[in-house]
C-alpha cells in the first residue's frame, strides 16, 4: 500500500449552531481543509462524507453528493459517497478515504463528516444516540445509550472498584482541556465535585458524565506520498488504520467491561504502524460517557484493565502525565456531533503533531492516535498518526 | 411502524422462544438464522427452544431520563439478565424496590405491556423480569 498523508484539515466551531445549516457546516469544513492543504477543488479524486443520522433527523440521504454539490464540484463528477458506521461514521469515512489513497485508486481524497442535531426535538436526538444499540432487543425494552453504559459502569465498578470520584475526574479533565479549545462547544471548566451533583440520567451516570449532542463538521484531505512531497507545509502521516467489530447488543458480549472491538483495532493499528502503545503521546478517544473513556483507555492497552480510572484521578491522562487524552476536550467538552466526531478527532491530532495546537499543545508530540466507537462498541476504529521531520 | 415488525417477534417476546443448534448444541436468544458458533453447518438445524424464564441479574441501572415512549414508566430498572440456559437479555426488572437489587439476584420472566405504537396503534406486550417468588 502507498503511504498516506493528512495534508489538510478543516473544522467548524462545535455547538448549538442555530443559525447554521448542515450544508453550510460541511462546506465550511471542506473549504478550510482544501485551503489548508494548498490544493484546488478539482484536484480531489474522491470524497467520503460521514453522517450518522441525516436520514433520520433531516430526511436527507446522499450526503456525499450533497457535500460535493455544495462545494461547487458537481461538474467534476468524481465519486462522492456517504459512509455510515453509527457514531463512528467520521472515522469510517477517514478510513475509507485512507484505503482509497493507499490502494492507489486515488491520489487525493477528502473525508468529511457533519451532523446537524439542533434542528430536531430532544427525544429525536436521544433516539439517534440509542439507535447505535440493538433497537429490537435493547431499545424496544427501554434501554437508552446512557443506560447501557451505566450498566457497563456498574459492572466495571464491581470488577475493579471504579469509584464515582474517578468517573468525575474524566469530566473535570476533559473540560479543563476543552476550556483551552476555541472550537469547543463547552469552553468552561467543571469541578469534579459538581458531576455527582448533576441530575441523574441512568444510575450511576449523571448529566455531567454524558457527552452532549451538538452541531458541527470536520474534514481531512488525504494524499499519497508523491502529492504530499509536492505540497508545502507540515507532513503528518496516517501511519495506520484499523477497524474492529463486535456484537450489536451489549448483552451478547463475552465481557461487559472490555471493549473487544477496540482491543482488536488497536493491536492491528499498532502493528501496522510499527509502534507500541507506550509510544503514544496524545490520544483522542471516544468519551461519549465518562466510563467510555475509562473502558477505551484500557481496551487501547494504554492502561491495564482496572487501572485507567485510578490513572485519570492521578493526572496521568493530562499534561505532564503518561499520555494526554482528549486535548480537544473530547466528546464531552468539544461536543459530540455524531458523524463529524471521528474527523474532529483527526483534526486535533494533526494539529498536535504539527505543533500548532496553541494553548493545548502537547510537548514534542510526534505520535498520536484517534479512537472512535459506535454505540457500546459494536464498531471501533483506530488511526495512528506520526509527524515526519519533527513537526512544523 | 407496520404491525408485522412486531408480530414477527411475538413468540420470542411472549414466550421467550429462541433457537438451539442441533449441530453444536449452542442455545441462543432471540432466534437466529445461523448459529454464530458453527455458522453454515447449522443451516436447517436450528430448532425453536423455549427458555425457562429463570435467570440472574448480571448488571443493572435505574433509568431516570427515559425516551418519550417510556416516559410514564420512569424511573425504571433496566438489567442484563443471564438466563439459566446461558443467553443474556436486556430487560426491565419490575415489582422491586431498586435499593434491594443485587448482582446475582435470581429473577423470573413475567408477561407485561411494553409499549404502544402511538395513541391509537397496536399495544406491544412481552417479557419483563421480576423477583422470584416461591
Amino acid at each position: 500500500m502507498r503511504p498516506v498523508y493528512a495534508v489538510g484539515i478543516g473544522i467548524t466551531k462545535f455547538g448549538e449552531l442555530w443559525e447554521r445549516s448542515l450544508r453550510e457546516l460541511i462546506t465550511e469544513a471542506g473549504l478550510a481543509a482544501v485551503a489548508d492543504a494548498g490544493i484546488a477543488g478539482e484536484d480531489i479524486e474522491s470524497m467520503y462524507v460521514a453522517s450518522q443520522s441525516a436520514g433520520r433527523l433531516l430526511g436527507q440521504e446522499q450526503l456525499g453528493v450533497l457535500a460535493l454539490d455544495e462545494a461547487g464540484l458537481a461538474d467534476t463528477h468524481i465519486p462522492a459517497t456517504r459512509v455510515e458506521a453509527g457514531d463512528a461514521s467520521g472515522a469510517a469515512a477517514l478510513r475509507t478515504a485512507y484505503l482509497s489513497v493507499a490502494s492507489g485508486a486515488h491520489a487525493i481524497s477528502v473525508a468529511g463528516g457533519v451532523e446537524k442535531m439542533t434542528d430536531v426535538l430532544e427525544d429525536e436526538v436521544a433516539t439517534a444516540f440509542t439507535s447505535n444499540s440493538d433497537m429490537e432487543w435493547e431499545g424496544f425494552f427501554g434501554a437508552t445509550l446512557p443506560a447501557l453504559f451505566a450498566m457497563m459502569a456498574r459492572a466495571h465498578g464491581s470488577e475493579f472498584g471504579t469509584t464515582r470520584e474517578q468517573l468525575s475526574a474524566v469530566t473535570a479533565k476533559n473540560h479543563g482541556h476543552g476550556a483551552r479549545n476555541p472550537g469547543a462547544a463547552y469552553r468552561f471548566p467543571i469541578a469534579a465535585a459538581k458531576v455527582a451533583q448533576s441530575p441523574i440520567v441512568a444510575d450511576p451516570l449523571r448529566v455531567l458524565d454524558c457527552a452532549a449532542a451538538v452541531d458541527g463538521a470536520a474534514a481531512v484531505v488525504l494524499a499519497n506520498d508523491e502529492v504530499a512531497a509536492r505540497l508545502d507545509g507540515p507532513k503528518v502521516r496516517i501511519a495506520s488504520t484499523a477497524q474492529g467489530s463486535d456484537t450489536l447488543a451489549l448483552h451478547e458480549r463475552e465481557s461487559l467491561t472490555r471493549l473487544e472491538s477496540t482491543t482488536i483495532a488497536a493491536s492491528a493499528a499498532f502493528e501496522r504502524a510499527g509502534i507500541s502503545a507506550d509510544e503514544v503521546q496524545v490520544a483522542e478517544v471516544h468519551d461519549v460517557f465518562t466510563i467510555a473513556e475509562i473502558l477505551a483507555l484500557e481496551a487501547l492497552t494504554l492502561f491495564k484493565p482496572g487501572e485507567a480510572a485510578g490513572a485519570t484521578e492521578k493526572g496521568l491522562t493530562t499534561y505532564e502525565g503518561k499520555v494526554v487524552v482528549n486535548p480537544s476536550g473530547g466528546l464531552k467538552a468539544r461536543g459530540h456531533a455524531l458523524g463529524a466526531t471521528g474527523l474532529a478527532q483527526a483534526c486535533e491530532i494533526v494539529e498536535q503533531l504539527r505543533n500548532a495546537a496553541g494553548d493545548r499543545q502537547v510537548d514534542n508530540a510526534a505520535t498520536g492516535l484517534t479512537h472512535a466507537m459506535a454505540g457500546t462498541g459494536g464498531t471501533s476504529i483506530v488511526h495512528v498518526f506520526r509527524a515526519e521531520g519533527g513537526g512544523r | 411502524m407496520q404491525v408485522p415488525r412486531y408480530w414477527r417477534e411475538q413468540n420470542e417476546r411472549y414466550n421467550l422462544v429462541g433457537s438451539s443448534c442441533a449441530n453444536c448444541g449452542f442455545t441462543m436468544f432471540p432466534r437466529r438464522t445461523l448459529c454464530p458458533k458453527c455458522r453454515h453447518h447449522s443451516v436447517g438445524k436450528l430448532e425453536d427452544c423455549a427458555f425457562s424464564g429463570r435467570g440472574a441479574v448480571e448488571t443493572w441501572t435505574v433509568v431516570h431520563q427515559a425516551p418519550d415512549s417510556h416516559a410514564l414508566e420512569a424511573p425504571y430498572v433496566l438489567a442484563i439478565v443471564k438466563l439459566d440456559e446461558g443467553p443474556r437479555v436486556t430487560t426491565q426488572i419490575v415489582d422491586i424496590d431498586p435499593s434491594t437489587i443485587e448482582v446475582g439476584m435470581p429473577v423470573a420472566a413475567c408477561f407485561r405491556k411494553l409499549g404502544e405504537s402511538g395513541g391509537a396503534g397496536v399495544i406491544h406486550y412481552g417479557y419483563k423480569f421480576g423477583p422470584v417468588r416461591d
